[in-house]
């Protein structure tokens, strides 16, 4: 998502990065290419200039920062921008007292209003809530089918009737008050912004059930039309926010960067891919890290927090620092990952990655379950210690997993090679953080961030600032402390995972 | 090497994970208030998508495996390149007049050129405006530059006086963008069962078009079969029911989650045993950037062109909507299937469908219908001239 965009400007920031002294030719030079990029990412022409505006300003205008090279204050002040232009804060739900709380969706025919329906009830569930799904859409032949369909995926009820929308709304809160659901999505249909009679039709829908938030659908790839269609829709319905669908193609995503300068309203949700899992709130400063190519660590945890098994992950990760990593502990995070989605996704989310890994669809699901058949032809000893694996047995496995011995070979060395690095902190510290620690100092700045500094994630960056520090060191003894104390110092006694006694000497006192 | 990776990866998640939650849980230990784990009760969580079929291999009943050797017969389709299209238009009760369904686009171009008008001179200002009335039509930024670069190198040149004379050069060479010589007609052949395949990404109108089409069709001439090879959405299948009952069709269907290609053989073997002469084959949609799936598409269409079957046209279904993504989904999809030709869809919105241009400069590839309603009738042969003059006028 987004790649096309944060690849030209990567390529921009880099080009700059390269240069010791940055003029106003430079910089000039350097905002001209950043236009081009945005509009190339059907960014609404009259954003992007404003867009280019507010860069400027911040370059021009503050008193530039000496603790930032030239290159690195064109960054900041792009991802400030970016920030400010993609609607700053992410949207904290409220519910309606009394219930239900009711949530209509709108928008054109396509957008993905059904799916994106059901999605939202499957994140009102995950959220505690027991919402129920009214299908409003009598238009589209089949579109309530759909609903239903999608409705017990989520294990969400749905109401609908072939009468009119409006009277569907209304039976489906009347429903929702009978049956106790405290949450209320609308799911109407498509529409063009131009068509006032449809329009019309929804503004009675809005009206019969006075909905707490008004979620304008729109999908990722729409060109320059998007702000005028979300101006019209606001015009009409006074917008809570937007949902974005099929951010999972390549790049674009331009509409997103939009709206919410246009319209003023934020982007509440983002949907990132066919599953109904694949579905969150929307955070504008992660996706400004994701444009400008530094990954999103963040949202990545979040969900796994949400979908792993805490035991299994925790015991993974102790196996792991204690170096008892095997192809069974392996293949049990295996199935913690894809409960993330695809292991492309996945992938997507973490820096320094390679772009060609993140190409879309680098990484052929399918070549993961082979994988999976080749361990799960082993048996638990072999599992335990791939050394015992000789000619014979080796043979049974690639016959057992339907695949070949030179395949069985090759994920054999691979994972010894892996669990070598994985024991070096070097390795995990450059994959971590990037050249010079970025993901380290992200996270130490997101630290210093009072809304996010939870116990877990200060945690968790402290741990990861520490691996970063491997960069500097020179190997497995050296000592964890470089980046941790550069970052924040209060955080280096929380170096709770790295057992390794060697590295005393770096500790204070 | 991409194994490898993959282990990476899941040693990284698992490692962050394992960090985030052990570590505060041993040092929390103590006073008993570990995180609350978030516990899903509840139905069991939706399963994802039934993995998308790893195509089993089409029936075997297959009657003659090797592949189509060729195009041996498109010199004769080309013949019936108007054929069943042209002399439908006038059978249409009322047909939706491209110009007025596209106000929006042609009030953006003509703004710009009013005002250039009125100055009189063709200045810095002029090409600012052209530049942005074609930018927010989504002709694209690589395609307005070449475009105006030119008009500026003709200007300069002494070629082109003049605002008026501007704007004539700008709507010839926007025109000829659009020429062609595939044609913009669809192709049948006449000695197999035609197959026309509807690719695109989702949401773009593949199963509507593919309604109205079979509408269309059957009132050409031509004894349709609809192949419901959508077998991913959720009620996809039922959508194309309805259509087929609509145009009076008969419909073609598998089971939800089955093998899209296996529907598509069944259709192919059935129209041929009865006689149609057209199947109509839709399909899930599905993004270009996802390997797996474009591949899927792939069999489908090699499935498709078995004899009986003959696959005359792959038509990529484009939403109006769709901005400088577009041309990324055509080439995607031109180098997957071999794409014929696009249908533009919801045309009758604000959107302006400016990247057909930039698809057509870059990739060759025609449109050859227009969706302007949701009305059965509300898709028409697309003509470039009335495109080009209704951004003009």
């Amino acid at each position: 998502m987004f790649d096309a965009l944060s690849d030209r400007l990567e390529g921009i920031l880099g080009r700059l990065r390269s240069r010791g002294r940055i003029g106003d030719a430079d910089i000039e030079e350097t905002l001209g290419q950043i236009r081009t990029a945005l509009l190339e990412a059907d960014v609404d022409i009259g954003v992007a200039r404003a867009l280019v505006a507010g860069i400027r300003g911040r370059l021009v205008g503050e008193a530039l920062s000496r603790s930032l090279s030239p290159a690195q204050q064109v960054v900041k002040a792009v991802h400030e921008e970016l920030v400010d232009v993609l609607g700053g804060e992410t949207l904290r739900l409220t519910y309606a007292s009394p219930p239900p709380t009711v949530v209509l969706l709108a928008g054109l025919q396509g957008a993905g209003k059904t799916t994106t329906a059901a999605k939202l009830a499957r994140w009102y569930r995950q959220q505690g809530r027991n919402p129920l799904l009214v299908g409003a859409d009598l238009q589209r032949p089949a579109a309530v089918e759909q609903l239903r369909v999608l409705g017990q995926q989520a294990g969400v009820p749905v109401f609908s009737q072939p009468t009119d929308p409006v009277a569907v709304a209304a039976g489906g809160l009347e429903e929702a008050r009978r049956l106790g659901r405290d949450v209320l999505i609308v799911d109407t249909a498509g529409r063009l912004a131009i068509d006032d009679a449809l329009m019309d039709e929804v503004r009675r829908v809005s009206e019969a059930v006075t909905p707490r938030y008004t979620f304008l659908v729109i999908d990722a790839m729409t060109g320059q039309d998007a702000v005028g269609t979300a101006r019209a829709f606001h015009d009409t319905l006074e917008l809570d926010g937007v949902i974005l669908t099929k951010l999972d193609s390549d790049a674009r995503g331009g509409a997103a960067l939009s709206v919410k300068h246009v319209v003023g309203r934020p982007i509440a949700f983002a949907s990132t891919g066919e599953r109904l899992a694949d579905f969150d709130l929307f955070h504008p400063d992660r996706m400004a890290d994701r444009i400008l190519g530094m990954g999103d660590v963040l949202s990545l945890i979040e969900q796994a927090e949400r979908e792993f098994d805490r035991d299994v992950a925790a015991e993974g990760a102790t196996r792991l620092m204690q170096g008892r990593f095997t192809l069974e502990d392996f293949l049990s995070q295996l199935q913690q990952v894809k409960k993330l989605g695809s292991i492309g996704n996945v992938l997507s989310l973490l820096p320094g990655v390679p772009k060609e890994l993140k190409a879309a669809d680098a990484i052929d699901d399918r070549q993961v379950g082979q994988v999976e058949a080749i361990i799960r032809s082993m048996t638990p000893s072999e599992r335990a210690e791939p050394a015992l694996i000789d000619g014979s047995r080796r043979v049974r496995i690639a016959r057992g997993s339907g695949t070949s011995t030179q395949e069985v070979n090759q994920l054999l060395r691979q994972f010894k090679e892996a669990r070598q690095l994985m024991r070096s902190p070097g390795m995990l510290g450059s994959m971590l953080g990037g050249k010079g620690g970025r993901l380290a100092q992200s996270l130490a700045d997101r630290m210093a961030d009072p809304g996010l500094g939870q116990g877990d994630l200060a945690g968790l960056g402290s741990g990861l600032g520490g691996l970063g520090s491997g960069v500097e060191g020179s190997g497995p003894g050296s000592a964890p402390a470089a980046r941790g104390a550069k970052g924040r110092p209060g955080a280096k006694k929380k170096k709770g995972g790295r057992v390794t006694p060697k590295s005393g000497g770096g500790r204070p006192g | 090497m991409i194994a490898l990776w993959i282990a990476l990866a899941v040693v990284l998640v698992a490692l962050m994970v394992g960090l985030v939650v052990a570590v505060p849980r041993r040092r929390r230990g103590a006073g008993g208030s570990g995180p609350t784990p978030t516990v899903e009760t509840g139905p069991p969580r939706p399963t994802a998508r039934p993995p998308r079929p790893v195509p089993s291999p089409a029936p075997s009943t297959a009657p003659g495996v090797a592949e189509e050797p060729g195009a041996a017969v498109v010199a004769e389709a080309e013949a019936l390149l108007a054929g069943p299209e042209a002399p439908a238009a006038p059978v249409e009760p009322a047909p939706p007049e491209l110009r007025e369904r596209m106000g929006k686009t042609r009030g953006l171009i003509a703004g710009a050129v009013r005002a250039m008008r009125s100055r009189g001179s063709v200045d810095g200002e002029t090409w600012e405006e052209l530049e942005e009335a074609l930018l927010r039509a989504d002709v694209g930024v690589a395609t307005t530059s070449t475009l105006l670069d030119d008009l500026r190198a003709r200007v300069a040149g002494g070629d082109l006086r003049g605002p008026d004379a501007v704007v004539e050069a700008l709507r010839q060479d926007l025109r000829r963008s659009l020429d062609t010589e595939a044609g913009t007609g669809l192709e049948v052949d006449k000695d197999a069962t035609t197959v026309w395949l509807f690719v695109g990404v989702n949401g773009v109108g593949k199963t509507t078009t593919i309604g109205k089409v079979a509408r269309r069709q059957t009132e050409a001439g031509h004894s349709v079969l609809l192949a419901a090879g959508d077998t991913f959405r959720a009620a996809a299948g039922e959508q194309l029911e309805l259509w087929a009952e609509r145009a009076g069709v008969e419909i073609v269907r598998g089971a939800e989650g089955g093998d899209p290609s296996a529907v598509v053989f069944d259709a192919v073997q059935r129209a041929a045993a009865r006689g149609n002469d057209l199947v109509l084959a839709d399909t899930a949609g599905r993004l270009h950037t996802k390997v797996n799936l474009v591949e899927e598409l792939k069999k489908i269409r090699r499935v498709a062109d078995r004899p009986p079957g003959k696959v005359m046209e792959v038509l990529l279904v484009l939403d109006a909507t769709t901005g400088q993504n577009g041309l990324a989904q055509a080439r995607q999809f031109l180098d997957a299937v071999g794409v014929t030709g696009v249908v533009l869809t919801k045309l009758d919105g604000s959107a302006k469908g400016g990247i057909v241009v930039a698809i057509q400069r870059e990739l060759g590839i025609p449109v050859k219908l227009v969706g302007l309603g949701e009305g059965p009738g509300d898709l028409v042969p697309f003509d470039p001239d009335e495109f080009v003059t209704a951004l003009f006028e």
